[in-house]
């Protein structure tokens, strides 16, 4: 089919924008964005491993990230200053990932993994992002009182029976997803971008938090659409062209909220 | 007069060392107990422990079946990147109904606020806007942890008050942990002087004679405690029709 690799792109890229928008919510909420930067750079780690093994390289970027998101977890709760924990782990894991790309990674394009290659995708590929998310959704609005509840303070959530420890550990996993099934469609670098910008441009025009999450949807969806047109026609690297799209729209609304 | 909530040989650790220990505490209903006690006496530990946020290490916490808590914590984690207008928190975590909000903001005195970020709120505000949401799910104990931290002193004389009559309307315990060791609301029916386990308590004229208060705060006041009252000649521009002055038991 004409330009089918395309529709394949534009597919995989909205569900990926839908994921990251909700759950950027949170990320930037809760300043987690450190957090978001320790798994993706994780997710290096396990594009190695899996080559070097020969696994599915979705298995080995989630399994990776999944055991960096718990690992955090379980810090979480400790009264020490995570940040510099997650720095350590972030870049961490970064290093190691590029060292084991090197030994294993026998035509390892490096480039694909940090800036992802969208535009080699297949249908496959665009069903799993789907499934994410099904499940990612699925668990948002299923969870998203407690959530919102969490957010405002643990004392106040835990007051009305909320678990916050699951919460959290929940939240994580559903990061820890979203990183392994984005990687192919922006690339480990530009991951923490698409979790930041479409929600912190949601911010400045949102006055609820459900209209934060909805709005920081569309701006991400917009940016991919527009990032892949402008790919098209004008030959840019689509990656990076999704996350300048998503920049310009941030720009934007700041300039629409300020007049208003 | 049973018991809503009761605490038996309550002892709670963080790490390393007790916070609490052999807390015995039966909140009855409609009663008003005011908890005082130095800086990391465990008082918000006391009240994390009756909300259910603390599980504790020993003893037993009893509630009655169907309990229903309605708690307003020291402060939110309100960052300015998460937006919530007044109204919004207000159906937090269940949607509360348009005519049941519409009340209680009149009764609270934040109806012209609805529409502001919960973020850009003034401390007072705040407050009232914790305590509405709070009153909305028809409590039967009221927790306040330190509720009038960085209110000035007529805010926190409107705040007092406004406890006391909410109390009188619902019917409802209220426990609240007071930040200020000398200055206690003279309607409550009981003080708790804690420092890691329960010092003294009774009425408030009481306690503020007991040696055991004397000896935790009598440096700096030689050993007296203020009861709040409603000073009458002391208003700073906010009416409230007059109440029967209560006396403390």
């Amino acid at each position: 089919m004409y330009l089918e690799f395309m529709w394949i792109a534009a597919c995989a890229a909205v569900g990926m924008a839908i994921m990251a928008g909700v759950l950027g919510c949170f990320v930037v909420w809760r300043r987690m964005a450190y957090f978001g930067d320790a798994l993706s750079h994780a997710a290096v780690l396990g594009v190695a491993i899996s080559l070097g093994f020969g696994f599915s390289v979705y298995l080995g970027v989630a399994g990776v990230a999944c055991l960096v998101a718990v690992l955090l977890w379980g810090f979480m709760g400790s009264q020490h200053s995570t940040d510099s924990l997650l720095g350590v782990i972030s870049h961490g894991a970064l290093a190691i990932g590029l060292i084991a790309a090197a030994l294993w990674g026998n035509g390892l394009s490096l480039e694909a993994v940090l800036f992802g290659d969208i535009l080699v995708l297949e249908w496959r590929d665009a069903l799993y992002i789907w499934t994410g998310v099904g499940v990612i959704g699925g668990y948002i609005l299923w969870r998203w009182r407690a959530l919102v509840l969490s957010t405002l303070g643990d004392d106040l959530a835990a007051s009305e029976g909320v678990d916050v420890r699951r919460e959290q550990f929940f939240l994580a996993l559903a990061l820890a997803l979203l990183v392994g099934l984005a990687l192919q469609v922006v690339g480990a670098i530009l991951i923490t971008a698409f979790l930041i910008i479409p929600a912190a441009a949601a911010r400045s025009v949102a006055r609820t938090p459900e209209a934060m999450a909805i709005t920081a949807v569309l701006v991400g969806t917009a940016a991919v659409i527009s990032g892949l047109a402008g790919s098209y026609y004008w030959d840019m690297p689509a990656g990076p062209s999704m996350v300048s799209a998503a920049a310009v729209i941030f720009v934007v609304l700041q300039g629409v909220s300020a007049k208003s | 007069m049973s018991g809503l909530l009761s605490l038996q040989d309550v002892a709670v650790h963080y790490g390393q060392g007790p916070v609490l220990q052999s807390v015995d505490l039966t909140v009855r209903a409609g009663e008003i107990i005011t908890i005082v006690g130095p800086n990391g006496s465990g008082k918000s530990s006391l009240l994390r422990v009756m909300t259910g946020a603390v599980r504790p290490e020993q003893g037993r916490v009893l509630r009655q079946a169907g309990l229903r808590i309605g708690y307003v914590p020291q402060k939110l984690r309100l960052d300015p990147t998460f937006p919530m207008t007044l109204r919004r928190f207000l159906d937090l975590p269940q949607p509360a109904g348009d005519h049941a909000v519409a009340l209680v903001a009149e009764r609270t005195g934040i109806s012209g606020h609805m529409h502001k970020q919960i973020a850009s709120l003034s401390g007072g505000l705040l407050q009232r806007g914790m305590l509405a949401r709070a009153i909305l799910r028809r409590p039967d104990v009221l927790l306040l942890d330190e509720p009038t931290q960085g209110l000035d002193q007529a805010g926190s004389a409107g705040f007092y008050e406004l406890i006391e009559d909410l109390r009188n309307e619902l019917n409802c315990a209220v426990v609240m942990v007071s930040h200020d060791l000398h200055v206690v609301m003279s309607a409550s029916d009981r003080v708790i002087c804690l420092n890691g386990h329960i010092c003294c308590q009774g009425a408030p004229d009481v306690v503020s004679t007991a040696p055991e208060y004397r000896a935790l705060f009598g440096r700096g006041t030689r050993g007296t405690m203020a009861l709040y009252r409603h000073d009458h000649d002391h208003h700073h521009g906010h009416d409230h029709e007059h109440h029967a002055e209560p006396s403390p038991k």
